[in-house]
């Protein structure tokens, strides 16, 4: 054993050193642990875009088809429908659509591409269940309009674009997710196309 | 036999943990009915543990199976049934018992100086019990299974900017899938059991170095010299206890205390078992009516409500209109029963001894924390959503009006023994 005295200062180097070193290699290790609960490259797939054919609706129908396991309505809306979404600003949360719950082309009154479609994910933006649609009966939650969404959880409303009444639980409008209409009859539910 | 040990102490310290830990560990000599629950928390958790292991043996991990995976420990496993049903009354008489137990704490001071830490790890305790019961509430993957880990998993969602990448991480999916299921299992059934029983451990640890409290609040450890040999009790404590202190007004855990609890196990096993036989889904609030059927992913049950053991927390939830908000407050309510030991600001520790206000409010409390688990079980109305919100704030109240009046609180005089 060597007598000579103690570097302090290259054993605190080499402590620090070995340490930092350590600490790098415990950060590396916890990436694939971390990284593994990402969705895999098989539920990324099964998020493909699904296509639709609208071209048979009825006015005033509701159909719901499933994009990325969740629900998606495509409602066919009658004039009377969409002529009571005039007028509810000050009943409406976000009655402009300012939070982003929709693609750049929705963000309008009817929140929709097309005035007539309404396509929206059924998913209330409280805590993820699903609204009943209510095509006539909505006058029982809102006075004096007829059609809309009413979430049976926690009593959230939204008017027939999916415009969140305020005083609800449910903090946002429901999400438009993005799509384009491939033709007259065929909208694509997934993907902005290149309309956008 | 003798010999048998002599060859075990010398490898190991055996008859040394046996005497410190049971034999010759001084414990208050007046433990009341309230002191049964730490030790009827340990016969559900070993309960849970055994029937656990007992239903991975059949259970099926996966969205496709899962359901009818317990169907078929049900139906076609001998005893399968008593096994399943073991274990789902297990968890509500787990939280029962936990929640007994806090408040026994509560009551007699228990969390005060120098138990801070004792109550943080029991706190820990209760956090990732909720966490494995939430878990493990999916694993049926019935209807409640699934929308109730919506509802919950979508509170992650409120978190600002990150929000919504910590859901789908979480997740592993676009909405609740297979690949959750089979996380939730793993974790269920090894992560967070490993940690409950390293937490246990390091609970009962910190309680043997600082000594049990009692009904009376009043410390058993006095001074070194201040007690007279006559005064003493008659019993062989451990000299860890009686080296730097004069021990007083205590009986060893082992016999007297052992013999105690098993009464009061006894009594449990009666009402556990009835529950077990005559009410398994105790009327929906055990096993909720929708979870008899499979998960649909397209189809929300009219009315989602967490079991019974969430709902004090899902009424503070639901009680506020703002989502992020929300979800603070009901971290918040648990936040700050993490800080009873720094909110009270009290030196008296038994409820016996302190002011008429502070029983007005800790009754106040256990009212507020038993109306609000009625109101997460029902459905938003106006007039439950106004109770809500009264009831939260009570809950809340009872430490913001601790922290002031415990301060300078007008205390009977404690005596100096328990005896005495």
């Amino acid at each position: 054993m060597s007598n000579a005295p103690v570097d302090k200062g290259r054993r605190r180097f080499l402590t620090v050193a070995t340490s930092v070193v350590g600490a790098a290699g415990a950060v590396g290790v916890a990436v694939p642990f971390i990284a593994s609960w990402n969705p895999s490259e098989k539920a990324k797939n099964a998020g493909a875009p699904v296509e639709v054919n609208i071209g048979k609706m009825e006015p005033g129908q509701l159909i719901r088809n499933e994009w990325r396991g969740q629900p998606v309505w495509i409602v066919r809306r009658t004039p009377e429908m969409l002529a009571s979404l005039e007028g509810l600003a000050d009943q409406l949360r976000d009655p402009n659509s300012e939070e982003p719950q929709q693609p750049e082309y929705a963000s309008n009154l009817y929140r929709s591409r097309k005035d007539e479609f309404f396509i929206a994910v059924g998913i209330c933006t409280h805590l993820g269940c699903s609204p009943q649609y209510l095509e006539t009966d909505f006058g029982e939650q809102v006075e004096g309009i007829e059609a809309g969404f009413f979430c049976p959880c926690h009593g959230s409303k939204f008017d027939i674009a999916g415009r969140v009444f305020s005083g609800v639980p449910a903090p946002y409008n429901l999400v438009v997710p993005p799509h384009y209409y491939v033709n007259d009859n065929v909208v694509l539910i997934g993907e902005d196309g290149e309309q956008a | 036999m003798s010999k048998l040990i002599a060859w075990f102490d010398e490898r190991i310290p055996l008859s040394k943990t046996w005497n410190i830990h049971l034999a010759q560990y001084p414990a208050p000599k007046n433990f009341n009915f309230w002191y049964l629950f730490g030790v009827l928390a340990m016969l559900v958790l070993v309960n849970q543990i055994l029937t656990g292991i007992w239903l991975t043996m059949n259970y099926v991990p996966s969205a496709e199976g899962a359901f009818a995976s317990v169907e078929y420990i049900m139906r076609d496993i001998d005893y399968g049934w008593l096994l399943r049903y073991m274990h789902s009354t297990g968890a509500s008489a787990f939280f029962v018992v936990v929640y007994l137990h806090m408040f026994r704490g509560m009551m007699y001071g228990s969390y005060q100086k120098p138990r801070e830490l004792l109550w943080v790890f029991g706190m820990l305790i209760f956090l990732v019990l909720m966490a494995e019961a939430f878990m493990g509430y999916l694993l049926p993957w019935g209807q409640m299974s699934y929308w109730g880990a919506q509802v919950i998993i979508s509170l992650f969602g409120a978190i600002p900017i990150i929000g919504d990448d910590l859901t789908l991480w979480i997740r592993g999916d676009y909405v609740i899938s297979g690949a959750t299921l089979n996380r939730f299992f793993a974790l269920h059934v090894i992560a967070l059991p490993l940690v409950l029983v390293i937490l246990v451990f390091l609970h009962i640890i910190a309680l043997h170095e600082v000594g049990s409290n009692n009904p009376e609040g009043i410390d058993i450890k006095k001074k070194k010299g201040t007690i007279p040999e006559s005064e003493k009790p008659k019993f062989t404590f451990h000299e860890r206890f009686t080296k730097k202190y004069d021990v007083v007004d205590a009986v060893p855990f082992f016999p007297y205390y052992v013999v105690k609890d098993l009464i009061g196990i006894g009594i449990f096993l009666f009402l556990f078992c009835y529950v077990i036989f005559f009410a398994p889904a105790m009327g929906g609030l055990f096993l909720e009516p929708p979870n008899f059927e499979a998960a649909n992913p397209l189809k929300t049950p009219e009315h989602i409500a967490p079991v019974w053991y969430f709902t004090p927390f899902y009424a503070i939830l639901r009680a506020v209109p703002d989502k992020l908000l929300g979800v603070i407050l009901m971290f918040g309510a648990i936040v700050f029963l993490f800080l009873l030991p720094w909110i009270d600001r009290g030196r008296v520790r038994s409820i016996r001894y302190r002011c008429t206000f502070h029983k007005i409010n800790l009754t106040l409390f256990v009212i507020s924390f038993i109306v609000l688990g009625y109101l997460g079980l029902k459905p938003a109305t106006e007039v439950y959503t106004f109770f809500a919100r009264v009831f939260t704030f009570l809950y809340f109240a009872f430490f913001i009006f601790l922290w002031f009046y415990s301060k300078n609180e007008n205390t009977k005089p404690v005596p100096e023994r328990i005896t005495k």
